[in-house]
Parts: structure tokens; C-alpha cells; sequence
């Protein structure tokens, strides 16, 4: 197979950046993207050109590292699918492939395709935790929790934290990736005590973050790679209210 | 110096206790003025990061990644073992303690196996109360399966993304503290030297790969958790990011690197396509729990498996070995596919595979079941081979997965220089010559969460009065400019070969030589190849870019310099090593395709000091002493 290829460039987080264009010429079907990609930097090295910066790191689609807008969606084409999940007999031969950072303001780019999602980690510390320190548990048995909602609770805990949801969607909003980790701890008894205060601290941070508002929209449910559902961002909804009615 | 491997006296059940009891302790106002630093935030170093920092020491945290959640102990599928009991099948503190010294081939320390059976029951407490979803039955109580090299079912999980929710749970924990301005978190840093003042280690030097410049840190102590080497074969289960590097600047300077020949090579990932491979994917060893190894009785059989009828298939597994079937420890099954191979019965377009079956099981418990067990598993083995196993068996061979040995650690999970710890699969101490499945995630967090926080307390005891060392100490300038120099040199060089292009050799050269099956001859062949590619780096390899910019080329070169130099020392250990144990299959030794342990002679841990390039290292000697069980062959029959 052969590709046309046209790939974000950028030197550093403040220089202009630009589409630039790429040939690559036998690409096996077998050979995921990011290999492809690896392929066409091996070229650019042995021409001396600096090889395109990515992040990527288990390429097992679990890390949540890689993150390329792949033909104007966040992780391509294939649904519930990370960027490194990716196989070149997803495209068809002779297709123009365009290539860019996963974009939001709240993620500025580092390099070419790699960009800091640093503000989902902070998100994270200002409330999506059990405040239990180490040695402070009692008997793991102690406490039954349904296998529904313990299902449920993990349908939501399955978020990998790619930063596709705010990628995908038009106001770059973080609501996706907040709600499932307010729903994951709210459905579960060990996060009943901190609920209220989880849920207006992390959406306080996101806000603070700058990301942008839900608009029901759902692009960021339709190209999450782990299949988050917009059902969580009800339940933020509802959880916020909660939280801001009884405070 | 003399390895002391500071295991406290009495019996076995009561070392840990003792040790805890009557360990120093620093007051909370002490703890305040103490730095730790903390490399990697995988299980290991994200559960002590946040639990040290809990403790109320001032914590520092660096992962190379964007998001210390990233580390590859996500990666990990299948599960994390400890000894509840939960299913009154006959489990125990001891039995597991046990299960873990047979499974590692009678090569690892009694007593540090023994903790860590004993703290594995607090560990799915801790996860639990972190809100971590384990796997539930319909009464609301936890779910267990088995796993390989166990009778029990002592294995919890969660979905097959435990390492996953493991470590967002360590990572949430990490979150807790970082924003109570308990630690401070650097992502996108690099380790590359330790600082080392008076013998003790006081400090790190940091690439920091966004502005590559070159970052000083103080600490009391340092610990690093900065995961295996299993990135020297180039091809592994590994995330592409996984390195050797802070842990072998660590051996550099003075931290010895114990086992290194250790290597584990996981039988069930999915098989090699083509030349541009960049990784290999492990399906977990909990696939073999329902699922079926296989591969044709006769030779170069081409058919489709579904057109090979019952008597004319092998179950090779569950033939020789009839009490463990299909769940024979790694390192076995992992033979046994060569073995098949070898013998021109393998599967697939290379003939480098083997069938993992699940028809018989679909057929036991309904499709639906195995979805929900092994979903995810299915889904992501269709992925990558566009083969749906529901409807045909998955192809599986073995790879490179989890490497045994790692830094020499005492009792204390201290390595030989002062100060400088070593927690998780970075250090060599709990798996012996193999690691039985589950048991990584285990380790991981039994060190970061329950024994590290007492063990390191017992050497910053004496160290409250050590004042913090300005970074403009000679030592931090000097461990600098080594830095430095090396990353001048890698830029100067510009050569005609790529870094990958010597990475694919020198994995290639550990694979044919080092890997599952080894012998002196090519052993020794090996090492003067390995000794001369590096040469050959040296002198020709092409690093695009500068310096002082995000250069992902330049931060490869680096580590790929530290593979050539350890792929070397672990060429000499397993020449050491004249016996067969675990992961270490020397050709030599054998019964019939079965290890065969020297016992007399190779009862002990191989830790190597390093002497420089040029020369042979240095080998210390830890001997392994049982007194609580009796050494046997290892059978699984």
C-alpha cells in the first residue's frame, strides 16, 4: 500500500506550526499506524530530517499516551479504537492521510503531535480520589457491592485519561473524562463520604483549566477508544446539582 | 565489599513483624525535613510515592511519561494473587510463599517471599478501600480465578485491566498528595545519573525532555522504580518507553545487578508479522484458564485448525504435563511452544506459532461467558490480527515479558550503595528465576505500599540531621557533566546507522543467544558480537536534532547505549550460570527438555559489580539458604 501523507509540524510550543506532506511507499496491511509512522521516520533520520514527534508508549491501546486527530477525528477511523490500534488496512490504498495533535487550549502542543495533558492530572488531584492512606483499610469483604453497580462502576473506571473527548469535541470540553471518574467512585460505597466535594472541586479545576462547556453534543462518547458513555456526563450533571443545592 | 543481605533472625513467619516492631522510626516533625526521591510511578513507585508522602516525607516523583498514569503496569491484564483465602480451597500466607519459591525454580530469598505473601492481604484491602473494581460475584464479594503455577484460586482481578485499575488507584492516591503540596510531580523527566556523596546517594540529574536541559535534585534517599529491561531484545511486551537506563547509571555507579540472565519470556502474545514490528502483545496468561494450547501431530500440517480433527491435534500441554494442563508456570509453556516449533509442527504463516483453542469452552459456558470474561482480550486480539478468535483460535508464541533479575537489594530493598533503594521489577529479590503469573502487580505494590515505608524509615532514622546539599555540590556538577558529555557525544557522532537499526541487532544477538534457549558456545559468541556493535555505535550511529529541545531520537540513543552495555553483562551471567532454572535454559542442562537445577552449586544470587567496560565484572556471591522448605525438582507432572 501507499499513502499520501500530510502531518503537523511544529517545532516547539511557540513556534508557527504547518501541514507538511509525506510520501510513503510499501506499507504492509498488517502494519499499525504508529509502525507506519516509525517506517517514515526511519527515512526522514537516514535523510537527516528531525522524525516527527509522537507520544506513544504500550501500543496496546491501554496507556492512553498516543493521540493523533487522524482525518479530522481524534484517534481515526475505526470506532473504540486508541491511535496505536490502528492498522493501515483500516485506509485504503492511496488515500491522503492528515495528521495532527489532538487540539484544545487546554493542551498545548510540546512537539509536532505531542501535546502536555497535564490539566487532566490536576483535575485528578483536586478530587478524583478516596482520601484513604495507606494502612487505613479494613477487610476487602467488609463491604458487598453489587455486581451491577460494581460493572457499572467499572464501565466508567475504564477511562484511559487519552484526552480524546476533549479533542473531539467542538468547545474542547473535559466533561466526559470528568464524569467517569465522578461516576466511577460515586457508584461505589468507598467514595459516598467525599461525593459531594469530589464533584464540585474537579469541575472547578476543569473550569479553571479552561476547557470548554458541554453542549450535549456527543462527539467526545462517539470517538472515545474505551467506549465511555455520555450517561456519565447525566450523572456528573446530577451529582454537581446535588453537591450545589446542599452546600 | 561483602553482601549482606540484612534478613532478620527467627523464624520465618515471624521475621517481618519482628523487623516491623522493632524498626527505627523518625518523628512526624523529622519526616518534614527529609527529601525522597521517587523514579517511575508504575505500581512500585506511585504506592510509594504517595505513601511516603502520606507518612509525611517531602516527596519528589519523576516519570518520563506525559502522566505518571501511563507507566506500563497498566499493561497488565490478567491479575494480582494474594493469599485470602476467599475460596476455603486450601490457600494460605504459606502456600503462596511457597507457590512463589517453586515457581522461581528455588532461586529466590525465603524470607523476602515470605513477606510478600504476607502483606499480598493487604494489598487488595488497600485497593478495595481506594475504590479500585475488582471483579465481584452476584453476593457482592469479591471474584478470584486461577493462574498458572497455582492449584488455588487466589488471583483478583479486574476485567482484564487490572494493572490498569491498580495503578489509576496508586496514581489517584499520587494525586491526593500532590495536590496537598505533599509531592512534587515532574513528568516528561528523565533519570540519567545518580549523585552519589560520602557513599551515600544524595541526588539525581534529570533530563528534563521538553527543554532538554539538564535538571540537579537533592534527596535523603532515592528510590528508584523505574520498572524491567525487557526493551534489550528491542522486541517485548514492553512499552516502547521502558528502559534500563536510570537503573544501570544506578549500576554504574556502584549499585550491583543481581540475576541479570533472569529473563522471562511470556508464552502466550500474539506472533510476529513483519521486519517493521515495533512490539509484541502479551494476551494474559488468564486466556489459558479456558483456553486450549495446540498444534497439529503432523508436520508442516497446512489445513485450517478448524479442519484438523480432535485425534490428529497435540494438546501438547495438557500431554505432558497432566496435573497443570494448560496452566503450567511460563517459563515451561514457553518451551514447550519452542519445542513444537522447532520440531516443524508450529501454526501460521511463519510456522512461529502455536493455537490457543477456546471452541471447547465457548461450547462449555456459552459465548456470553467467555465475552465477559476475556472481552476485551478477544476484542483486542481481533484488532491486531483481524482474526475473530470467537470463531477461530487465536495463534500465540512466546516473547520477552518480565525480567527477573534487577538491581541487588537487601532485606530493606536497598541496593549496595547507601540511600539508593530499588522497589518492584527494577530490583531482582521476590521471582527467583521465573515469576508465576499475577504476582508482578503484587510485588509492585507490596513494595511501594508495605514494606518500603517501614525499610526506608529505619535509614532516614539516622539522617535527620543531614542539612539538604545545595545542587551546586561538586558532585552534582560532576554527575552532570558525565550527563552531559555522553548526550555531546551522541550528537557528534553523526554516523550512518539509525539508533534503531543497532537496537534490532542487539535484540536480535539476546534473542538467538540469550533467550529461550542458550548454550556456552553461543554465549560466548554472543558477547564479542555484542562488544562490537557497541563499538560500532559509538563510532557510527546518526542522532538528528540538538540538545536543548523535546529530541524523542536523542532520548532513544541514550537508552539504547545503556541495552548494549547491559545485554553484555547478562551474556555473562547465563555463561555463569553452568545449571538450568527458570527463564535460564542452558542446553547443557537438561533431562529430557527439562531444566536441571545444580543445586550444589548455583544456590545462589549472581550480583555483579561493575568495573568498567573494558574487563570482566566483578561477581559477588549471595548464597540462597532454606531452612523452611526442602529443595526438589521442580514438577508440575
Amino acid at each position: 500500500m501507499k499513502f499520501n501523507l500530510k502531518i503537523w509540524r511544529q517545532k516547539d510550543a511557540n513556534a508557527q506550526g504547518k501541514l507538511v506532506d509525506y510520501k510513503i511507499d510499501n506499507v504492509s496491511e498488517d502494519m499499525s499506524l504508529l509502525e507506519m509512522m516509525d517506517v517514515l521516520n526511519d527515512q526522514l533520520v537516514r535523510k537527516g530530517e528531525e522524525p516527527v514527534a509522537f507520544d506513544h508508549d504500550c501500543r496496546e491501546g491501554i496507556c492512553g499516551m498516543c493521540s493523533m486527530y487522524i482525518n479530522g477525528r481524534a484517534h481515526g477511523p475505526v470506532k473504540a479504537s486508541t491511535t496505536c490500534q490502528l492498522y493501515m488496512r483500516n485506509f485504503t490504498d492511496g488515500e491522503t492521510i492528515t495528521i495532527e495533535p489532538f487540539r484544545a487550549g487546554a493542551f498545548p502542543i510540546v512537539r509536532d503531535l505531542a501535546v502536555t495533558r497535564s490539566a487532566f492530572d490536576r483535575i485528578i488531584a483536586a478530587g478524583g480520589f478516596v482520601s484513604v492512606s495507606t494502612g487505613q483499610a479494613q477487610d476487602a469483604n467488609n463491604t458487598p457491592i453489587g455486581k451491577e453497580e460494581a460493572d457499572k462502576a467499572m464501565d466508567a473506571a475504564a477511562c484511559i485519561g487519552c484526552g480524546a473527548c476533549a479533542a473531539a469535541c467542538p468547545n474542547a470540553s473535559a466533561m466526559l473524562f470528568v464524569s467517569a471518574k465522578v461516576a466511577h467512585l460515586s457508584l461505589l460505597p468507598q467514595g459516598q463520604v467525599e461525593r459531594k466535594e469530589r464533584a464540585l472541586a474537579m469541575i472547578n479545576q476543569m473550569d479553571e483549566e479552561g476547557f470548554g462547556s458541554c453542549t450535549n453534543i456527543g462527539a467526545c462518547e462517539a470517538e472515545c477508544p474505551k467506549e465511555i458513555s455520555l450517561e456519565n456526563i447525566a450523572r456528573l450533571n446530577r451529582e454537581y446539582l446535588w453537591a450545589t443545592v446542599a452546600k | 565489599m561483602a553482601l549482606d543481605s540484612k534478613i532478620p533472625d527467627g523464624p520465618l513467619e515471624s521475621k517481618w513483624t519482628k523487623y516491623k516492631s522493632s524498626v527505627k522510626l523518625v518523628n512526624p516533625a523529622n519526616k518534614r525535613k527529609l527529601d525522597v526521591l521517587v523514579i517511575g510511578t508504575g505500581l512500585a513507585g506511585a504506592s510509594a510515592a504517595a505513601s511516603l508522602a502520606e507518612l509525611g516525607y517531602k516527596v519528589k516523583a519523576f516519570c518520563f511519561q506525559d502522566s505518571p498514569r501511563r507507566a506500563h503496569s497498566i499493561a497488565a491484564q490478567g491479575g494480582i494473587n494474594s493469599a485470602k483465602n476467599y475460596k476455603n480451597d486450601g490457600d494460605s500466607v504459606h502456600r503462596l510463599f511457597y507457590d512463589t519459591i517453586k515457581g522461581g525454580d528455588f532461586r529466590a530469598r525465603e524470607a523476602n517471599v515470605h513477606r510478600l505473601a504476607e502483606v499480598s492481604v493487604d494489598i487488595i484491602d488497600q485497593c478495595v478501600a481506594q475504590g479500585v473494581p475488582f471483579a465481584r460475584e452476584y453476593g457482592g464479594l469479591l471474584d478470584n480465578r486461577s493462574f498458572g503455577g497455582a492449584q488455588v484460586s487466589r488471583t483478583f482481578y479486574a476485567r482484564g485491566q487490572t494493572g490498569q485499575q491498580l495503578l489509576i488507584g496508586a496514581y489517584q492516591a499520587l494525586e491526593r498528595q500532590i495536590g496537598l503540596g505533599n509531592v512534587e510531580m515532574y513528568s516528561r523527566h528523565e533519570m540519567v545519573e545518580v549523585v552519589t556523596i560520602d557513599g551515600k546517594a544524595r541526588g539525581i540529574i534529570c533530563r528534563n525532555l521538553i527543554t532538554g536541559k539538564l535538571e540537579r535534585f537533592f534527596g535523603h534517599a532515592v528510590v528508584l522504580a523505574t520498572g524491567g529491561y525487557g526493551n534489550v531484545f528491542f522486541l517485548s511486551t514492553n512499552a516502547m518507553g521502558s528502559n534500563v537506563t536510570a537503573a544501570w547509571r544506578a549500576h554504574r555507579n556502584g549499585a550491583y545487578f543481581a540475576n541479570p540472565c533472569y529473563t522471562q519470556i511470556h508464552p502466550t502474545c500474539i506472533p510476529v508479522t513483519g521486519d517493521y514490528q515495533s512490539k509484541l502483545t502479551l494476551m494474559s496468561e488468564s486466556l489459558r484458564n479456558d483456553g486450549r494450547v495446540w498444534v497439529p501431530k503432523a508436520k508442516g500440517d497446512k489445513r485450517k485448525p478448524q479442519d484438523i480433527p480432535e485425534e490428529e491435534r497435540d494438546y501438547y500441554l495438557e500431554r505432558k504435563y497432566p496435573s497443570f494442563g494448560n496452566l503450567a508456570p511460563r517459563d515451561i509453556a514457553s518451551r514447550a511452544a519452542k519445542e513444537a516449533c522447532d520440531d516443524g509442527r508450529g501454526v501460521g504463516a511463519s510456522g512461529l506459532a502455536v493455537y490457543l483453542d477456546f471452541a471447547d469452552s465457548i461450547k462449555r459456558l456459552g459465548k456470553e461467558k467467555v465475552e465477559e470474561r476475556y472481552g476485551n482480550l478477544f476484542d483486542m486480539y481481533k484488532h491486531i490480527t483481524n482474526e475473530n478468535p470467537y470463531e477461530t483460535p487465536m495463534r500465540i508464541y512466546p516473547a520477552v515479558h518480565y525480567t527477573m533479575g534487577g538491581l541487588w537489594v537487601d532485606y530493606n530493598l536497598m541496593t549496595s550503595v547507601p540511600g539508593l533503594y530499588a522497589t518492584g521489577e527494577c530490583n531482582f529479590s521476590d521471582h527467583g528465576a521465573n515469576r508465576l503469573g499475577a504476582s508482578a502487580l503484587m510485588q509492585g505494590l507490596a513494595d511501594g505500599y508495605f514494606v518500603l515505608p517501614y525499610t526506608i524509615g529505619n535509614y532516614l532514622a539516622d539522617e535527620i540531621f543531614t542539612k539538604a546539599i545545595p545542587t551546586d555540590h561538586p558532585a552534582f556538577v560532576e554527575a552532570e557533566k558525565t550527563a552531559q558529555e555522553r548526550y555531546d557525544k551522541l550528537l557528534s557522532i553523526q554516523g550512518t546507522r539509525t539508533v534503531d537499526d543497532f537496537h534490532k541487532e542487539l535484540g536480535k544477538i539476546i534473542w538467538d543467544y540469550c533467550g529461550m534457549a542458550r548454550s556456552a558456545e553461543g554465549l560466548t559468541k554472543a558477547r564479542q558480537m555484542v562488544r562490537k556493535l557497541r563499538d560500532e555505535f559509538w563510532k557510527d550511529v546518526k542522532v538528528t536534532g540538538g540538545l536543548h529541545e523535546f529530541n524523542v531520537d536523542l532520548d532513544k540513543a541514550n537508552r539504547v547505549a545503556d541495552f548494549l552495555e547491559l545485554g553484555e553483562l547478562m551474556i555473562i551471567d547465563a555463561l555463569d550460570r553452568n545449571e538450568s532454572c527458570g527463564g535460564h535454559f542452558r542446553v547443557e542442562y537438561q533431562d529430557d527438555g527439562e531444566a536441571k537445577r545444580d543445586d550444589e552449586n548455583y544456590a545462589y544470587v549472581a550480583a555483579w559489580e561493575f568495573t568498567g567496560l573494558e574487563g570482566d565484572p566483578v561477581l559477588h556471591k549471595e548464597e540462597l539458604k532454606y531452612e523452611n522448605i526442602k529443595l526438589a525438582v521442580r514438577s508440575y507432572k
